[in-house]
């Protein structure tokens, strides 16, 4: 009968939708029960990127012995954070951020985004300090150096020395080898600018124009180049150079050997900051959240939950790292305030460079 | 009763009806009767609610209609093409007001089962409207829309897609069915046959003007004018001395202008007015001539089959006056 | 007899217009405000923010400076690039997705549903998973290294076709399942081969669907800056990439405002056309056709069926294959390591918790999306009586498409320096990023809905009121049972957008509950064969998903709601 069938697809109807709103807990983007075990404490908002990741535990501990109810609020990476806290100086969205590096570090202090303070730093910390920022408005919180990173076993399969230099790199044996994130795209890209900047001074533009000229590859991401076009990466591409971290060999070991190596003549070190926000709701808690960034607990957890090494040389590394990840005794370096003056301008003639 | 006061309706600064005020009495038939882009439909429309009068006013029983939403004016609308419910059973599109009204069921079922055997598709319920041909789709319309009794039933072409011998019949029909229900009823038609054998009255439009009102026999015998003469059915109009002679042949007092059916001129020996068969072609009942009648020129006339005139036949034509219709200048 | 008023008498009072003309506009205008407010508030409102910060330098419009920026060599390249690879790539999903929806919605064919819901897949994928999976066919040494397409601008088109043949499919798909078959049988019974049934009967029928189609798919392939970057690598810029480049990293918003204001002007212009190709006259009528066996003539369709198939098909193998990997064996390791949230790996929370988290906030995105949407849809597709109200309602329709035209990061930015303001902080809601995908599914709810609803012949409604149904029982009784199965597929198209969406919400701060593109991203953007390969285990739980709940909603039929 006819009735019965309309009656079944009804109910099925129902049940459907039933069956999507429980999934989606009758929405209204579901009911914040998990902040309910903090009610009643007083807020305290981190403004951060999209790689900010802490275990669980630490963070509870720390809600525990402040009193403090730690929201987090990632949204995009470092560049867009930091044009995200210049954006709203006056009307900040948080207390406290976490993620402006050195590259773009320069920007925010001109721009008035931070408020002083100067917590203990752990041992190691001082040598990171953003040069230049007498007010004591960012404190470091770990580094990492951007460095190119080759393929061993790739090279030894052919006999092939691996590149060590920049200047290497656009030899005719290693052409077509090179993958990099761009500049504009992507902050190890923009490190890697920076690098040969510091290398080449005014001329890195021919350094560049040659570098193509052999074959390097750019694409938009980090992702992009690793994991898509790296010989080791997860989707094992043609290109056995990558711009990576001095971290990264550690990912690759297999059999107690890293299949991997960073180039550590060709670093550039970066270093993430943390600071109270000017115009913060809970001045207090932000530094309360710095401290806690710069805990043994939060410096140890960093390489795990964050891929990068921490600024205090009081904690230990984990082993893999320790063994296959060395760091680079000098990197190369270039002045805040020049990068402040000149990466607009850096920027647009690379992009010109590079695109079409 | 419906009064139209002044209606005028216009789109976009252009007028499509104008000032046009009628009257319609409980339980008659109008027939509003126009060539196509008259403004007829629109006038309809708006009755219905689906126009927004520009100026002057709808008026029920006395009532202001303007602000009523056409769900709240109880008019039912039939269209030309019946507007079935496609998804629904021919008992369900009867009964759809039905149900809107909450009618208790049983009740429903057996209104909906009187008004199928009231326009003659009994048994036809559970069928659904695409099973249906032109004719039978046009009686499910008007069941449906009689389903509620409305106060006013408003029907547009309602027998115009249908084909000419379902039209005559339907027609007959629908009159009958009309009169049994004691329904008033609005009809906008271009068809005067189909005006003819529904309604009662009569409402010529034209260019948006209504032209001409009255029962059906008054308007029918005199036409306001030349135009209206020939949409409703004349043959020809005869103006200056061509129609004094012709009126002179019919004995009627005299008139500026005279609107001829086809069968108002008979051959007949003892006619009034003489002329030339021109052609000649027979039809089933009798002969259609053309006739050059000296002083009127041209003219369509009629003769028996027994002994129809031969073209380059000398005849003598006799005029009915029932048949010709004086034109007030 | 009554004697009518000629010429020459006095005009009768001419009424401004009646209560129920203006009953009418109110009840437009209170259809309309809903959906107004959300979007000026959550669109007009931000991106005006932003252009304002770029316009008014010290106070002062210079709008010399916007003319500078036009002006650039480079930007007219680059407007060249973006408007020629969104134009391939339109052309390239209609060509595919027309024989497509013909063969999956008029063709009676044994899993055709699943077909149907498989091929809106691409639509969910994060595009940096699919661009792995596409370099790995297109590169040098990979199984098509020899068309020589890596990093081309054919890869860039071949990328932006693959994410949105599904539109075509979809929208076209709704249409032609409804077109009567009488006109193409009567063309046929006049002597047409099946070939000019198509070109004269058909395909004008059909236009509509494919105009709206396949400009919201040009709106997407011309914002969608993912794929240009990942298949392109630098060597090509859209617009798009270039607002963003000036945006999060210059933070050159005179330049940006100059280039958002060239894409609004662009994509209005754009919409003004479509919504003119989208005009039939007269209406089709709707009839719901039963598929047909496949005949003999089928096959030129059924076979560029397959090489769609193969074209979306491959890249989804690759990842598939590449899930399945562990140390260059098969094994289900990957997607046991999804659920726990082990130290070892990126994981932020087990993929079970963040599927849940995409689900709450995509039921969100969804309803908001069919509300907004379908309101929209009414408003746009109700006879208009007189030129201004069509006007208004073609400026109406329009308006909601330009979501999609304008830049995620102007958007995104512009909340940020917009919603601060007001009675509340609304740039910390968490109702944010739903509502903003929302705004992006929008267009597409409204593209489907609209056709149909413009289908129906406005005379049921006129009917159904005539006999005493209230506009809301009307809307029951006509509208609703013919627009139920579209309504159906607009909000499943709600729902993938708001699954896969990642690119424009990213840029909203959110609650810190990562959903699966969320933890997606962050395990493919660390080294690690395990993140790898959790990455795209991911990803195929979330196609998956997305086929399961596009299957679901395939399997639903309901026609007998309006039935009362």
């Amino acid at each position: 009968m006819v009735l019965s069938t309309h009656a079944r697809s009804a109910v099925l109807t129902g049940l459907a939708v039933l069956a999507t709103s429980v999934l989606g807990g009758c929405s209204l983007t579901g009911s914040s029960s998990e902040d309910e075990a903090s009610a009643g404490n007083d807020p305290v908002v981190l403004v951060t990127h999209d790689s900010f990741s802490l275990p669980d535990e630490l963070v509870s501990d720390f809600e525990e012995r402040t009193g403090l109810s730690l929201e987090v609020r990632p949204s995009g990476d470092a560049g867009t954070l930091t044009n995200k806290l210049v954006l709203t100086k006056d009307d900040p969205t948080g207390d406290v951020a976490f993620g402006v590096d050195n590259t773009f570090a320069s920007r925010a202090l001109a721009e008035g985004v931070f408020a002083s303070y100067a917590p203990e730093l752990p041992e190691g910390a001082e040598a990171h300090e953003l040069p230049g920022d007498e007010d004591d408005l960012l404190t470091p919180v770990d580094t990492g150096a951007v460095c190119l990173n080759v393929d061993d076993t790739w090279y030894a399969e052919r006999d092939q020395a691996p590149p060590r230099t920049l200047e290497d790199l656009t030899r005719p044996a290693y052409r077509d080898q090179l993958v990099l994130p761009g500049a504009a795209t992507s902050s190890p890209g923009m490190a890697f600018l920076l690098t040969t900047i510091a290398r080449f001074g005014e001329e890195w533009p021919d350094y560049w124009r040659e570098l193509l000229g052999n074959g390097a590859r750019l694409t938009g991401g980090w992702s992009d180049a690793y994991q898509a076009e790296f010989t080791q990466g997860g989707g094992k591409g043609d290109r056995p150079i990558v711009l990576s971290y001095d971290s990264s060999p550690a990912f690759t070991v297999s059999g107690g050997t890293s299949s991997t190596s960073a180039l550590l003549d060709t670093c550039f070190e970066q270093v993430e900051y943390a600071g109270v926000l000017a115009g913060a709701d809970n001045p207090e808690g932000a530094e309360q959240v710095v401290d806690f960034l710069l805990s043994d607990e939060v410096q140890a957890a960093l390489p795990e939950s964050m891929y990068v090494f921490p600024v205090s040389s009081q904690v230990e590394l984990p082993a893999a790292w320790a063994k296959h990840a060395p760091r680079p005794e000098q990197t190369w370096e270039v002045d805040p305030a020049d990068i402040d003056a000149n990466r607009d301008d850096w920027l647009r003639d690379w992009n010109d460079l590079v695109s079409r | 009763m419906l009064s139209l006061r002044e209606v005028s309706i216009s789109y976009d600064g252009v007028p499509a009806v104008e000032e046009v005020s009628l009257d319609l009495p409980d339980g008659q038939v109008l027939a509003v009767l126009g060539p196509s882009g008259s403004g007829k439909s629109t006038l309809l429309r708006a009755v219905a609610g689906l126009e927004d009068v520009t100026g002057g006013a709808v008026v029920w029983d006395g009532r202001d209609l303007a602000g009523v939403p056409t769900h709240r004016r109880g008019f039912a609308l039939m269209f030309q093409d019946g507007q079935l419910f496609h998804h629904l059973s021919v008992a369900r599109n009867v009964g759809y007001a039905l149900r809107l009204r909450r009618v208790p069921r049983a009740q429903a079922a057996r209104r909906v089962e009187e008004l199928l055997e009231l326009v003659g598709l009994s048994g036809y319920g559970e069928r659904l409207p695409g099973t249906l041909s032109g004719g039978e789709r046009q009686r499910v319309a008007l069941a449906r829309s009689l389903a509620v009794e409305p106060r006013l039933l408003l029907l547009d072409e309602p027998l115009s897609a249908l084909d000419a011998g379902l039209r005559e019949r339907l027609a007959g029909d629908l009159r009958e069915i009309l009169r049994a229900a004691g329904t008033t009823a609005l009809l906008v038609t271009h068809d005067h046959e189909e005006a003819f054998a529904v309604a009662d009255r009569l409402a010529v439009l034209r260019e948006g003007r209504l032209v001409q009102e009255g029962a059906i026999g008054q308007v029918w015998r005199s036409p306001a004018d030349t135009a209206t003469a020939l949409f409703l059915g004349y043959a020809r109009v005869l103006t200056g001395p061509a129609a004094a002679l012709v009126v002179e042949a019919a004995g009627l007092p005299d008139a500026p202008a005279l609107a001829v059916r086809r069968s108002a001129l008979s051959v007949d020996p003892a006619g009034a007015l003489a002329g030339t068969v021109r052609a000649a072609r027979d039809t089933p009942g009798q002969v259609r001539l053309v006739v050059d009648v000296a002083g009127v020129g041209e003219v369509d006339a009629v003769a028996g089959l027994e002994r129809p005139p031969a073209p380059g036949e000398a005849v003598r034509l006799r005029v009915d006056p029932g048949r010709v219709a004086a034109i007030p200048g | 007899m009554r004697v009518p008023s000629g010429p020459g008498a006095p005009r009768g009072r001419q009424a401004p217009r009646g209560r129920a003309g203006l009953g009418r506009l109110l009840t437009l205008a209170a259809l309309a405000v809903v959906p107004v407010l959300a979007l000026g508030l959550f669109f007009v409102v931000p991106v005006s923010g932003m252009l304002a910060r770029g316009l008014v330098v010290d106070g002062v419009v210079d709008p010399g400076a916007v003319l500078e920026v036009l002006g650039r060599p480079r930007v007219h390249r680059v407007l060249w690039f973006t408007a020629w690879s969104a134009s391939a790539a339109t052309a390239l999903a209609v060509l595919l997705g027309l024989p497509a929806a013909y063969v999956l919605y008029r063709l009676d064919l044994p899993l055709r549903r699943l077909l149907r819901a498989l091929l809106l897949v691409p639509f969910v994928l994060p595009t940096v998973v699919v661009g792995v999976a596409f370099k790995q066919l297109l590169r040098e040494s990979g199984p098509l290294g020899f068309l020589g397409l890596e990093e081309s601008a054919v890869a860039i088109v071949l990328g932006l076709a693959f994410f949105n043949v599904s539109v075509v499919i979809r929208v076209v798909g709704g249409a032609w399942e409804s077109l009567d078959p009488r006109p193409g049988e009567a063309a046929a019974a006049l002597g047409a081969s099946p070939r000019q049934v198509f070109r004269t009967v058909t395909l004008p029928a059909l236009r509509p669907a494919i105009v709206s189609a396949a400009s919201v798919v040009f709106l997407f392939c011309a914002s969608g800056f993912g794929v240009v970057l990942t298949l392109g690598g630098l060597r090509w810029s859209t617009v798009e990439t270039e607002i963003y480049l000036l945006t999060t990293n210059l933070l050159d918003l005179q330049a940006a405002a100059a280039l958002s204001i060239l894409q609004l002007v662009v994509v209005s212009v754009l919409l003004a056309l479509s919504a003119r190709l989208r005009a039939v006259p007269g209406g089709a009528s709707r009839v719901v056709a039963r598929p047909r066996p496949v005949r003999r003539g089928d096959w030129p369709w059924l076979g560029a069926t397959a090489v769609l198939l193969v074209y979306v098909g491959a890249p989804i193998a690759t990842l598939v294959a590449g899930s399945l990997r562990v140390d260059g064996a098969w094994s289900l390791g990957n997607y046991r390591a999804l659920g726990t949230a082990g130290s070892e790996q990126a994981l932020l929370v087990p993929v079970t918790e963040a599927l849940a988290n995409s689900v709450r906030v995509a039921v969100d995105a969804t309803w908001m999306a069919l509300l907004l949407g379908g309101l929209v849809a009414l408003v746009v597709t109700r006879r208009s009586r007189g030129r201004a109200e069509r006007r208004v309602r073609g400026a109406l329709d329009a308006f909601f498409m330009l979501p999609l035209g304008v830049s995620a990061v102007t958007v995104g930015f512009g909340f940020l320096v917009t919603l601060g303001r007001g009675p509340v902080d609304l740039r910390d809601s968490a109702l944010l990023v739903p509502i903003a995908q929302a705004l992006v599914a929008l267009p597409l709810v409204v593209r489907t809905l609209a056709p149909v609803l413009a289908g129906i012949d406005d005379r049921q409604r006129q009917a159904a009121a005539s006999l005493g149904a209230g506009p809301l029982r009307t809307l029951v009784t006509v509208d609703l049972p013919v627009v139920w199965k579209p309504l159906l597929a607009a909000a499943g198209f709600a729902f993938a957008v708001s699954l896969g969406e990642f690119g424009a919400t990213s840029f909203l701060a959110r609650e810190d509950r990562p959903t699966v593109p969320v933890v997606i991203f962050r395990l493919i953007g660390h080294p690690g064969a395990m993140n790898y390969g959790m990455a795209l285990a991911a990803s195929v739980v979330l196609a998956a998903t997305t086929a399961l709940v596009m299957l679901a909603v395939e399997r639903l039929r309901v026609g007998s709601v309006g039935a009362f």
